[in-house]
């Protein structure tokens, strides 16, 4: 029971960056196109599950003292992992998401459950916990990097939607738009929120 | 001249949060207060100006000269955590005014990431020395700028009719939008 709990707890109930309002700067960053958000999405996922099971399997000989800074270690460690593997197999969308690659180890989200989930529980459930929340994340970079493209240059993972007489709305790709589409989709989900009756997490 | 124009460039063209959208998470969190948003910005410039002095010279004297730029980004953040933690303890010795005002900002800012994304600019822009203070300093003073601002607004909006579904952090991002709609002007200015 508890398993499929935190199995699914990242995808609406705690879904980043919406819910847990932690890791803004790439859900804004790097969302003006689908790819990238995957892609970023991704490289997140990755390092979120091995730092949560890593954390989790040594929380009980990291001393209270310095376990910020111990965590911090083993974050920039994987991603290190990670930016040199881009580089290695996936050289263009390295380029394109540029030092918010390396700037994965200061995203909140991944301290952020870190401190709140993998620090008190045991590896299997923490590993799960780093799945689910980074699924959510990748969905939802997914999602807001889909509609960025879509109304700001008329194409969906670098397919053209619209033929060539479609006028884009490049305000959506500049950095008004980024802000604007997080906001109003927040919006959304509040919205419907209220009508299911779920509690509210923000003020 | 040239150094004017990277300080008016890195403060209004390309604010540090209103277009390169480092450091949001401090944005939308401290912003709901003037006189904490204003602490939050001091302790930024403070420390980002610190942090890019070290990183820089730990990546030009240090990494360089060893080969191992691959290391760049774990050092970095050693440094800056490093560095955060010492300027706490040691304000908190030397100063006690300055430690009331800034303390309880300072850990936040170990994983600000406008502090990191300055210092990766900085190398990534190959600034000499003059220029790298010039633009970490002018950065800090952007982001410094805009939450101020922001928090300005924010104060207003809680007393505004705000629809109940984008009510908190909604409303603040779409505020953000219409603010880094107005930054986008200044884009004429300096090329």
């Amino acid at each position: 029971m508890k398993f499929k709990q935190v199995l699914l707890h990242g995808l609406w109930k705690d879904l980043p960056p919406f819910r847990l309002v932690l890791g803004l700067c790439p859900a804004l960053a790097i969302t003006s196109s689908a790819e990238k958000g995957l892609g970023m999405g991704l490289a997140a996922t990755f390092v979120l599950i091995f730092s949560n099971t890593f954390i989790s399997a040594l929380r009980k000989s990291i001393p209270d003292k310095v376990r910020i800074a111990s965590y911090i270690v083993i974050i920039a460690t994987l991603v290190v992992l990670v930016e040199m593997s881009m580089k290695a197999f996936f050289f263009p969308l390295s380029q394109q998401l540029g030092i918010y690659i390396p700037l994965i180890v200061v995203n909140c989200i991944i301290l952020g459950r870190a401190e709140a989930f993998a620090s008190r529980n045991p590896v299997f459930l923490s590993m799960t916990d780093g799945l689910s929340v980074g699924i959510g994340f990748t969905i939802s970079l997914t999602l807001v990097g889909s509609i960025r493209e879509i109304l700001g240059a008329g194409t969906w993972f670098g397919m053209s939607l619209f033929g060539a007489s479609f006028e884009p709305f490049g305000f959506m790709v500049e950095a008004p738009g980024a802000f604007l589409c997080l906001g109003l989709l927040l919006g959304l989900m509040n919205a419907y929120s209220r009508k299911r009756g779920e509690m509210f997490i923000q003020s | 001249m040239d150094l004017l124009f990277l300080a008016i460039s890195a403060i209004f063209v390309n604010n540090i949060l209103l277009a390169q959208y480092l450091g949001n998470c401090p944005f939308c969190g401290v912003s709901k207060k003037l006189d904490t948003s204003i602490g939050m910005g001091v302790a930024v410039i403070f420390v980002v100006t610190l942090a890019s002095i070290f990183t820089w010279a730990a990546y030009r004297y240090i990494l360089i000269p060893y080969d191992m730029g691959f290391m760049q980004t774990l050092v970095f953040i050693l440094i800056i955590a490093a560095l955060v933690q010492f300027v706490e303890i040691f304000l908190k010795k030397q100063s006690k005014t300055l430690y009331n005002a800034l303390g309880i900002y300072l850990p936040l800012i170990t994983t600000n990431c406008a502090v990191m994304g300055i210092a990766l600019l900085n190398i990534k822009h190959e600034f000499d020395f003059i220029n790298m203070v010039v633009f970490a300093f002018s950065s800090a003073a952007g982001f410094a700028l805009a939450i101020v601002l922001f928090a300005g607004l924010r104060e207003r909006l809680v007393i505004s009719p705000v629809p109940q579904a984008l009510r908190g952090t909604a409303i603040a991002l779409v505020t953000a939008g219409i603010m880094s709609l107005a930054f986008l002007g200044f884009r004429g200015m300096v090329q």
